[in-house]
């Protein structure tokens, strides 16, 4: 294991492509739980180009959300190289995973993760300020955020004030608003019915459409099926990984 | 520029937000440092009306003035027993100041009455809190007095002991409602004495001033009437800047007059406007530390408070740290979100004690007018400043607490 780890630093690769946003080789997640340790990832390696319109699938315990952390730059894995927009994510400190959160990533999570004390503006907003935009400027491109996914008459709405589907919207103007490299969503209809759902799952394709790369996370073969492609996981590692028609 | 300072607006109108919706519980919180500020605030406005009431008080008998007693003058509370048998001083000691001590430029004396003032009448009216004096002529210049009208007594109506009387402005007022006192004749102890001169009144401390109740005969008249009378007060004014010379000449010719052995501490008390209130600052000072030992341990409370509440508030707010962290709020981003909520909250608590301390010093003013107070500028800002300390000082644990959580672990908090 130790050779490994050493082995696998001194062979890093060159940066991959410029097409290729996302580019994972041999990614290990190994959590220490004292007695045993639990291998999330064993070796799991894939690539998503720009533009791409992909769904990781998997059952519960499959692995799913601790790649779904690490390809959100939320955690790092115990080895392996994870390249994202041309860097090397894989072993930067908390700060810079926190910058690299702010500018290369949008999330949009199941349970929306709206700030409730604050406007569909200012949370629209709040990726801006972490980045030190100016106010006007912030303003402007919230504003611009929320016409994008129809909202441009509900900014000031509390979440509260707003319907499942209105807040998953906002979730969305939010995970826009910087211009991300990807757009990370986690089962983003699994607190919607299936109309309002389908409304999302219809905005994803509006973005892929203008040129996002959208990654869906979820275990449901309908959203699923939206996607271009499906990397299926299991055990830690990519069971299949096949194009969608 | 750091992140940090370019999100305070944001934070700090994020930290408002938070007071606006918990407010019954952001009120308990600084209740605390509310009323530390307050009290620091209250006590500080008095001592320092009472401080700048004093030095009016004291500086109207003039800087260059040395009183001369037995006893020490100023705020004494408890006399020993070789103070009690201390043998008073002498008219011929004053002779002796005057023309032994080259320093000294003018020497008077008083004296009175040991025990229950004689009454004082006027037709009808009576006095009997009057205070007879015995004075030489200088003493008025001394005293630093002012004539609202007639004249003080000269040296020729001293040296004949005549039956004049200059007399203080409560007196006036008391015998003479709607009369000029000027030329009648009141009797005091039942010798009678006419008014020729009326006194102005004079600033207090705390209350009226005493002297105001003085009624002044000249000194050989009084000790005519009264060859009884010992106790006799030197008054002495030292030329401009000399100060301390003239004090020294004054106790070595004392304690010359008296006989005090070289190996004895003076038996007698000298003061001037300026050592009464240096002494009164010992006093204030005092109470002043006091206040602070008090009011640190109200802050100290009040910002144990603060931490908890601020520990709640984290806990609370777990799953929007991680949601602010999967958007790129770095640790110092959260941290200062957490430092800025706390010192907000303990700065909003001291400006309203603050507030409240002004209201405390207007309300004293108000209602006791003799209790002068004014809030000092410093104790605004100092009260301020420590408020807002408290809340950096007990925000720090809960804000490091907030700024480690990992954001995986936060996002997916109930």
């Amino acid at each position: 294991m130790e050779s490994q780890t050493v082995a696998s630093q001194l062979r890093e690769s060159p940066a991959p492509p410029d097409n290729i946003i996302i580019l994972a080789q041999d990614l290990w997640k190994i959590y220490d739980m004292g007695a045993i340790k639990v291998d999330a990832l064993c070796g799991l390696s894939f690539s998503i180009r720009r533009g791409e319109y992909v769904a990781i699938m998997g059952p519960s315990g499959s692995g799913k959300s601790t790649l779904m952390n690490l390809i959100g730059c939320l955690d790092t894995p115990t080895h392996g190289e994870y390249w994202l927009n041309g860097r090397l994510v894989s072993q930067l400190t908390d700060d810079e995973l926190a910058y690299i959160r702010n500018k290369e990533i949008g999330f949009v999570f199941q349970t929306f993760n709206l700030l409730p004390r604050a406007t569909a503006l200012h949370n629209v907003e709040l990726p801006l300020i972490y980045n030190g935009t100016p106010p006007a400027e912030r303003l402007a491109r919230a504003e611009e955020a929320l016409r994008m996914v129809d909202l441009g008459d509900r900014i000031h709405h509390k979440p509260n004030e707003l319907s499942g589907g209105q807040r998953q919207r906002v979730a969305i103007a939010r995970a826009l608003v910087n211009h991300p490299s990807i757009i990370l969503a986690d089962e983003p209809t699994g607190n919607l019915d299936s109309t309002t759902g389908e409304e999302i799952m219809a905005l994803f394709d509006s973005l892929h459409q203008s040129g996002n790369t959208i990654v869906l996370v979820t275990h449901e073969h309908d959203i699923a099926a939206h996607a271009h492609r499906v990397i299926h996981i299991r055990d830690g590692r990519v069971d299949r990984d096949e194009p969608l028609e | 520029m750091a992140a940090e300072f370019r999100n305070i607006r944001e934070n700090l109108l994020l930290a408002l937000d938070t007071l606006r919706t918990h407010k019954f519980r952001s009120f308990l919180t600084i209740l605390g440092v509310l009323i530390g500020t307050t009290t620091v605030i209250g006590v500080a406005s008095i001592i320092t009306g009472l401080n700048s009431q004093l030095v009016q008080a004291a500086e109207q008998y003039g800087s260059r003035t040395i009183w001369i007693y037995k006893f020490e003058i100023g705020f004494v509370f408890r006399l020993t027993r070789e103070q009690r048998m201390r043998k008073p001083l002498k008219y011929e000691d004053a002779v002796a100041i005057r023309d032994f001590c080259p320093d000294v430029e003018r020497v008077s004396v008083e004296i009175f009455h040991q025990g229950l003032p004689p009454v004082t009448k006027y037709k009808g009216q009576d006095m009997v809190n009057a205070q007879l004096f015995g004075a030489t002529p200088e003493d008025f210049s001394l005293n630093n007095v002012t004539f609202v009208s007639g004249r003080p007594y000269t040296t020729v109506e001293d040296l004949h002991r005549r039956n004049v009387a200059v007399i203080g402005a409560d007196v006036a007022t008391t015998l003479f409602q709607n009369e000029n006192p000027i030329d009648k004749d009141i009797t005091v102890g039942g010798n009678s004495f006419k008014i020729i001169g009326v006194l102005g009144k004079r600033l207090a401390f705390l209350g009226d001033n005493g002297d105001d109740r003085n009624i002044y005969i000249p000194y050989w008249t009084f000790r005519k009437i009264y060859p009884a009378a010992r106790e006799n007060l030197i008054l002495a004014m030292a030329y401009p800047n000399r100060m301390t010379e003239a004090m020294n000449e004054i106790t070595d010719v004392l304690r010359r007059m008296r006989r005090v052995k070289p190996d004895q501490p003076n038996d007698f008390g000298m003061a001037t406007a300026a050592s009464v209130i240096g002494q009164f600052h010992q006093i204030t000072g005092t109470v002043a530390l006091a206040l602070v030992v008090l009011s640190s341990i109200g802050l100290l409370v009040g910002g144990i408070g603060v931490m908890n509440i601020m520990l709640v508030s984290v806990t609370e707010r777990t799953r929007e740290i991680g949601v602010r962290k999967a958007i790129g709020a770095r640790r110092q981003d959260i941290t200062w979100q957490f430092l800025l909520e706390a010192m907000t909250l303990t700065g909003a608590g001291g400006l309203m004690g603050i507030l409240m301390g002004y209201l405390l010093s207007f309300t004293i003013r108000t209602l006791v007018p003799s209790l002068p107070s004014s809030v000092p500028l410093w104790s605004v800002f100092i009260g301020f400043l420590v408020s807002i300390g408290i809340g950096l000082f007990f925000g720090m644990w809960p804000a490091m607490k907030a700024s480690r959580l990992d954001p995986i672990v936060a996002l997916r908090h109930e």
